[in-house]
């Protein structure tokens, strides 16, 4: 139950490979805050800073208005779960939910009560007698969260903790944790994933981590809608956003751009006068294009391949402009439409404008 | 022609030999017994490959039985019968005769000495050793080192450390480097610091710890592991009687200052001394198994038991240690089949004398040079008999391990 406050936080290994630099960042009590990035961001490593399992080689992190750089990972008041659930094998289930509070010198009572109010709510209740390797994947992994909840931490930290489970119990798991969050609304989680519908569904913020730092913080619809550059664009969404290099040639509430392949998009960001002429990349994602017979379209295309996933039909289109990999997404089936030449556009609602990988919304 | 060339020679003519049977008896069946062509390619081939595996293990098979089982059988038809007879069948004469002889209960009673001190020690020192390492950069500097002792013979070891137990007199320069410390100690401060002081808290801490390792023991869960744990927990509460009561003797003992002393005639200690040998050699050993134990334990565990509260010590105690338990058993009874067969060592050093006397070398001591067929291999039996359920439950173990 507790603020966090990253100032300036870094990380270097070995006095000279920077991972991680300038990381600034508000959680307050209750958030759930989702890391997510592409492999090798340094997520995990922010993750495990926060946890004291990784020195902090630069700036200050405070939890409940307390710098805890130096305090060791037990007495930071955080609670972890691990990618492997990191179970100890030789424990019982009643025996790893307890390891901690009997190092914390609890009275057998209290762990009593503690481990089997854990259990009912993870509905452990029946295998605390059983050693982990007589258990499921699943139950595993809510064994690992109950030893977390027993402690009853200031911060919860998930590192993947679904990634090794298959697709069925991933969905399941993931439900459970939103609701586990539901009924904890004053615990204040942090999440790391590379799954971006766990972060989409689960987040109350998403951090974006790219290039050693933080590419944009927000809710997830704020980065779904708003995304602040092309990083965060392409990040968030499948198939990711597509970006078509234009150029200005209308200012005002509604900017137009004229893109390179021969279509013209309008856009509702706006821009000033000063702005015209700007060599521009608009970004639509494949979801807001609208096929079109009409002359106002943003581009037109040649469609080299369809899926059909049923619901919606994605559209692999022939270069458009010099970007050779535009992706279209169209509610029902259209397999028709391989080979043929469609138009596409967009509404400018859904149109958003980068200058130098940055959005102009937020200039 | 030179021992030496004889020597490389052998090993030629032996790694040679067992290539050249392996590759001319596999000839010999794909192309003469069962050649896979003509009519009959087809059964031929899986004939071929019904022989092969035996073709294979029957090098290993042919020695085994020549030079294991059968002697095992001979032995025991030794042990029944007396050569001086003419070979006549005995009974359990030799067994009695054996047991009327009071070197072999001082054999008997050392080996239970080595059994207990060695394993423990050297398991103990090379778990020790392995974590220590684990972690450092010239960790694995500091592990040839002390694996390095694994290459000598027992024998090259007895003599080694016959040298740092060796004694001159005492005006002449000690070359044994054990004399040579002993005679800087002359009674002082540092004597007493160092000679009575030191032990008697290593003693109290043995007291403290196994009375607290005893208090363990007596919450067993099932019923047969409650009862080994209660017979180990007897042994402790001995221990700590045994230390307690040694305390008094380490301030009250008479130190002979100043005297080179002949380590290895001293009765119960020059044991000691023998034992150190074999711990020296065998720590190597169990470091390098449990080294590689304790890297296979997932770091998600010990970074979870540090989030939860665990500090190094609970880490290792708690966490690592009960992880690989199984290792450690299996390097625990590898040990201990090692230290039931201890031969050379004692034969090099002391021959059993000043009572230092094992089973290994009681038998060869009756057999060659008492010439005592009967009494010498009732004692192998002895060992064999010794050596045989902790071989099982070795072999049990290893299985498990493998699983």
């Amino acid at each position: 139950m507790a603020d966090l406050k990253l100032t300036d936080v870094g990380k270097t290994y070995g006095g000279s490979v920077e991972v991680l630099k300038d990381i600034n960042l508000d959680i307050k009590q209750g958030e759930l805050i989702v890391f997510v990035g592409p492999s090798g961001c340094g997520k995990s490593t922010l993750l495990r800073m926060i946890a004291g399992l990784e020195k902090i080689t630069g700036g200050e992190l405070q939890i409940d208005g307390q710098v805890v750089n130096d305090v060791p990972p037990a007495q930071r008041g955080i609670a972890m779960v691990f990618q492997s659930y990191a179970l100890y094998p030789h424990m019982t289930v009643r025996d790893n939910m307890s390891f901690a509070l009997k190092l914390a010198k609890k009275t057998p009572a209290e762990i009593d009560v503690a481990v089997s109010n854990a259990a009912k709510i993870l509905q452990l209740d029946d295998y605390l007698d059983r050693l982990p390797k007589a258990l499921s994947g699943g139950q595993r992994q809510r064994v690992a969260i109950g030893r977390s909840i027993v402690r009853d931490p200031k911060v919860y930290l998930f590192d993947e903790p679904l990634s090794n489970l298959d697709a069925a119990l991933r969905v399941a798991t993931r439900i459970e944790i939103a609701q586990l969050k539901e009924s904890m609304p004053e615990s204040t989680m942090i999440y790391v994933t590379h799954d971006q519908v766990e972060a989409m569904t689960l987040a109350t913020r998403i951090v974006v981590l790219a290039n050693k730092g933080i590419a944009q913080v927000g809710t997830p619809l704020e980065l779904y809608e708003r995304p602040e550059n092309e990083f965060v664009a392409q990040f968030i969404g499948s198939p990711a956003m597509n970006l078509l290099a234009g150029t200005i040639t209308g200012t005002g509430a509604i900017t137009t751009v004229k893109l390179d392949g021969g279509g013209s998009a309008k856009a509702a960001v706006p821009t000033q006068a000063a702005d015209q002429g700007l060599q521009v990349n608009i970004g639509v994602r494949p979801e807001d294009l609208i096929e079109t017979t009409g002359k106002d379209f943003v581009f037109e295309g040649t469609v080299k391949f369809t899926e059909a996933l049923g619901e919606v039909t994605l559209l692999y289109f022939d270069k458009v402009g010099d970007n050779d990999s535009v992706i279209g997404k169209l509610p029902g089936i259209h397999m028709d439409l391989r080979s043929t030449s469609v138009r596409m556009k967009a509404d400018p609602s859904k149109v958003q404008i980068f200058h130098d990988g940055q959005s102009l919304h937020y200039r | 022609m030179h021992p030496a060339l004889q020597g490389i020679a052998t090993i030629f003519l032996g790694v040679g030999g067992c290539l050249a049977y392996f590759y001319f008896s596999n000839q010999f069946i794909d192309k003469v017994l069962f050649p896979a062509k003509g009519v009959n390619a087809g059964r031929n081939i899986n004939r071929a490959n019904i022989v092969r595996p035996w073709l294979f293990l029957a090098p290993a098979l042919f020695a085994l039985s020549l030079y294991l089982a059968y002697p095992v059988f001979a032995t025991l038809w030794y042990s029944l019968t007396d050569r001086d007879k003419g070979d006549a069948f005995v009974g359990l004469a030799n067994y009695y005769q054996m047991m009327d002889d009071p070197k072999f209960w001082e054999a008997l009673k050392n080996n239970m000495l080595w059994l207990i001190i060695v394993p423990a020690a050297s398991t103990a020192f090379g778990l020790l050793a392995a974590q220590l390492t684990d972690r450092i950069g010239w960790g694995s500097i500091a592990k040839s080192m002390i694996f390095m002792p694994m290459a000598i013979s027992f024998v090259g070891a007895a003599v080694i450390f016959k040298l740092i137990y060796d004694t001159r007199p005492a005006d002449a320069n000690q070359i044994g480097v054990l004399n040579a410390v002993w005679m800087q100690f002359n009674g002082g401060v540092g004597s007493f610091i160092l000679l009575r002081a030191l032990p008697a808290v290593f003693l109290a801490f043995l007291t403290v710890g196994s009375l607290w390792l005893a208090t363990t023991m007596i919450k067993g869960v099932s019923s047969f592991t409650a009862v080994l744990r209660s017979l180990f927990g007897v042994v402790l509460v001995a221990v700590a009687v045994a230390s307690i009561g040694s305390v008094y003797g380490v301030f009250t003992a008479t130190l002979p200052y100043g005297k080179p002393q002949t380590w290895l005639t001293m009765p119960f200690w020059n044991s000691i001394l023998l034992m150190i040998v074999l711990i020296w050699i065998q720590t190597g050993f169990a470091m390098v198994i449990l080294s590689a134990a304790l890297r296979g334990i997932p770091e998600e565990t010990v970074e979870a038991a540090i989030v939860d509260g665990a500090n190094p010590f609970q880490v290792f105690f708690k966490i690592k240690m009960p992880q690989i338990a199984g290792t450690i058993v299996v390097v625990w009874t590898t040990i201990t089949l090692t230290v039931l067969k201890v031969f050379d060592i004692v034969f090099a050093m002391t021959n059993g004398q000043w009572e230092t006397q094992v089973l290994a070398n009681y038998m060869f001591d009756k057999l060659f040079r008492g010439n005592d067929w009967g009494v010498g291999s009732a004692a192998a039996i002895v060992i064999m008999l010794l050596v045989t359920p902790i071989l099982v439950w070795n072999v049990y173990n290893v299985r498990k391990e493998m699983r």
